[in-house]
């Protein structure tokens, strides 16, 4: 049986010819497009290593069949930095020491730019902890993780702010 | 895995006709169906999607107060939609107490009342169990037992129901909407999930092909809005199932229980609704004596089934401490940690250190 796909990944139309329905997105990204920053830990929905966006939403694509999601809008960790310039998220994570190994970290970062645009926790440590429980971190660098993403999120929250201002200012036709 | 024919129907008769051939299985999220097909337990040989039926994805607020829930409303939507949680905050709070942030982004509102078991016998094939093989045994009997049900079990399967999000919905009434062959049928969800009994092999009501379209809640369940938690005891603070867990509403008219919903998660291979702790409350006026009183009712029934005989207990004060929140009325916002007895402000008595 040929099926075919047709997803956007980090911006760019990716058509694929799966031989077999049984394709993961996880797989799909790793074994077919060469994306392999998004991490194969468990591999049944356990530890988060393979957290991506889906149309805007953190989901484990280690348990999303890649058919079911044809036409899809799918973010990675390729896809965060703008050329050389790290995502905020990223960069918190060096500058707050959110990992150890590496392994889980593109998870947790996945997880963390999406736990940020859903916009649940504010600066409480107790919900964003809870808010990234789906992701394990065999290392431990879980404190660093909480400070990393309170950090990031208000870079984000400024930048959001800086570009809302920008636009009034364009749209009372100041700049 | 095995494999499987993928089709992915554009109507629901068309999906309805799809899935009613034998080895066929609905796909939604798939966060339990793919799981479980990744460990040979199930070995579907057709998968339906239904992830692009139309309609099925939409929260809708009924006249009579009530909500309408399509089966692919997504965990987490129904959740965060700010109207439902504040009309059916138990349920917002089971929700938010299940799975992870990313499971509850994909998994939807069908899927979890179809979830399976957790009972590790069933997951590894290489033991007897009669629910996955009928006729093979049940190596939980006499195995690792401590998690399995109190409630309702029977000498062929001791195993339990996982769902968060079906405790406070069976405590509220709901009904599951159904479409088959034949049409259109509504059941209570309460009669939904099947006992064990020597069958535990046939878990719910649906016959082959039929599909679920939606739950509804009855506007009547909104007025439990003021008083209505859902706790949960977990081996971890969070991600992880229920070793017990209650829903508890009240409906306070001046100083007493006008009236009072209980239902029991982790209990049992269904959820579980306490009828006789409800009506031990009916008229009552609310208080540590008369909630004890009403969890000793709503346990009256269990017994172990292995080395689960702490399970009992801590499901009395489970529900004791579920309604004792329930009475000091449903807080603004869902806590940090949902329905955490380590939550803050779920302490049974101020300055009372929150143990079980
Ligand atoms: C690591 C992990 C932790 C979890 N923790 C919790 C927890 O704490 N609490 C909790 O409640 N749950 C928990 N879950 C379970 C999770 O909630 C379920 O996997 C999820 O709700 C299933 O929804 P789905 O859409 O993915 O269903 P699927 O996996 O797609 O389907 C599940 C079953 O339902 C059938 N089905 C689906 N939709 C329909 C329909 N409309 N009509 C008829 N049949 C249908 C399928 O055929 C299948 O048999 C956890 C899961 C994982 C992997
Ligand atoms: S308890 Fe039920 S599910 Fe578990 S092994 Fe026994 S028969 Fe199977
Ligand atoms: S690899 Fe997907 S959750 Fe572990
Ligand atoms: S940094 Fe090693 S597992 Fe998280």
């Amino acid at each position: 049986m040929s099926l075919s796909v047709s997803l956007t990944v980090n911006g760019t139309v990716r058509d694929v010819v799966l031989d077999d329905p049984r394709v993961t997105l996880l797989d799909l990204l790793r074994e077919r497009l060469d994306l392999t920053g998004t991490k194969k830990g468990c591999d049944r929905g356990q530890c988060g290593a393979c957290t991506v966006l889906v149309d805007g939403r953190r989901i484990n694509s280690c348990l999303a069949l890649a058919v079911s999601h044809d036409g899809a809008d799918v973010l990675t960790i390729e896809g965060l930095a703008q050329g050389d310039e790290l995502h905020p998220v990223q960069a918190a994570f060096i500058a707050h020491d959110g990992f150890q190994c590496g392994f889980c970290t593109p998870g947790q970062i996945m997880s963390a730019v999406g736990l940020i645009q859903e916009g649940q926790t504010g600066d409480d440590p107790e919900r964003v902890r809870e808010g990234m429980s789906g992701n394990l971190c065999r290392c431990g660098a879980y404190a660093g993780i909480t400070e990393g993403v309170i950090a990031a999120q208000r870079i984000l929250a400024g930048q959001n702010l800086a570009e809302q201002n920008l636009a009034e200012l364009e749209r009372k036709q100041v700049v | 895995m095995n494999i499987f024919d993928f089709v992915k129907p554009a109507t629901i008769t068309d999906a309805v006709a799809a899935a009613s051939e034998p080895g066929a299985a609905y796909l939604a999220a798939g966060t339990n169906l793919l799981d479980l097909m990744k460990g040979g337990i199930t070995r579907p040989t057709r998968l339906v999607d239904v992830n692009h039926l139309p309609g099925l994805d939409r929260i809708e607020h009924l006249p009579d107060g009530g909500v309408r829930i399509g089966s692919l409303v997504r965990n987490a939507d129904l959740a965060h939609d700010l109207d439902f949680a504040r009309r059916f905050p138990a349920v917002a709070e089971a929700l938010l107490s299940g799975a992870s942030p990313q499971l509850r982004n994909a998994a939807t509102a069908g899927g979890n009342l179809l979830q399976r078991t957790r009972c590790a016998y069933f997951y590894d094939v290489a033991s007897a169990c009669n629910k996955r093989h009928p006729g093979s045994g049940c190596d939980a009997r006499g195995g690792e037992n401590r998690l399995h049900a109190v409630l309702g079990w029977s000498e062929d399967c001791i195993a339990t129901h996982p769902s968060d999000f079906c405790v406070p919905l069976v405590a509220l009434d709901a009904v599951v909407e159904i479409e088959g062959r034949a049409g259109r049928r509504e059941l209570p969800l309460e009669s939904f999930h099947r006992l064990p009994g020597n069958t535990p092999e046939h878990e719910s009501a649906l016959e082959p092909g039929e599909l679920i379209v939606a739950l509804r809640l009855p506007g009547d369940a909104a007025g439990f809005s003021a008083h209505a938690r859902y706790l949960k005891v977990r081996e971890r603070t969070s991600y992880a199932f229920a070793v017990v867990s209650a829903a508890a509403a009240l409906k306070l008219d001046g100083g007493t229980i006008g009236e009072a919903r209980i239902a029991l998660g982790g209990v049992a291979l269904k959820p579980w609704r306490c009828r006789a702790a409800e009506e031990a409350l009916a008229g009552a006026v609310p208080g540590a004596g008369v909630f004890r009183a009403a969890a000793e009712a709503a346990l009256g029934d269990a017994r172990p089934s292995g080395d689960n005989a702490f399970k009992i207990e801590l499901a009395r004060r489970v529900v004791t401490r579920a309604l004792t929140l329930a009475a000091a009325g449903t807080p603004e916002r869902v806590a940090a940690l949902p329905a955490s007895p380590f939550a803050s402000g779920t302490a049974s008595g101020s300055g009372v250190h929150p143990h079980v």
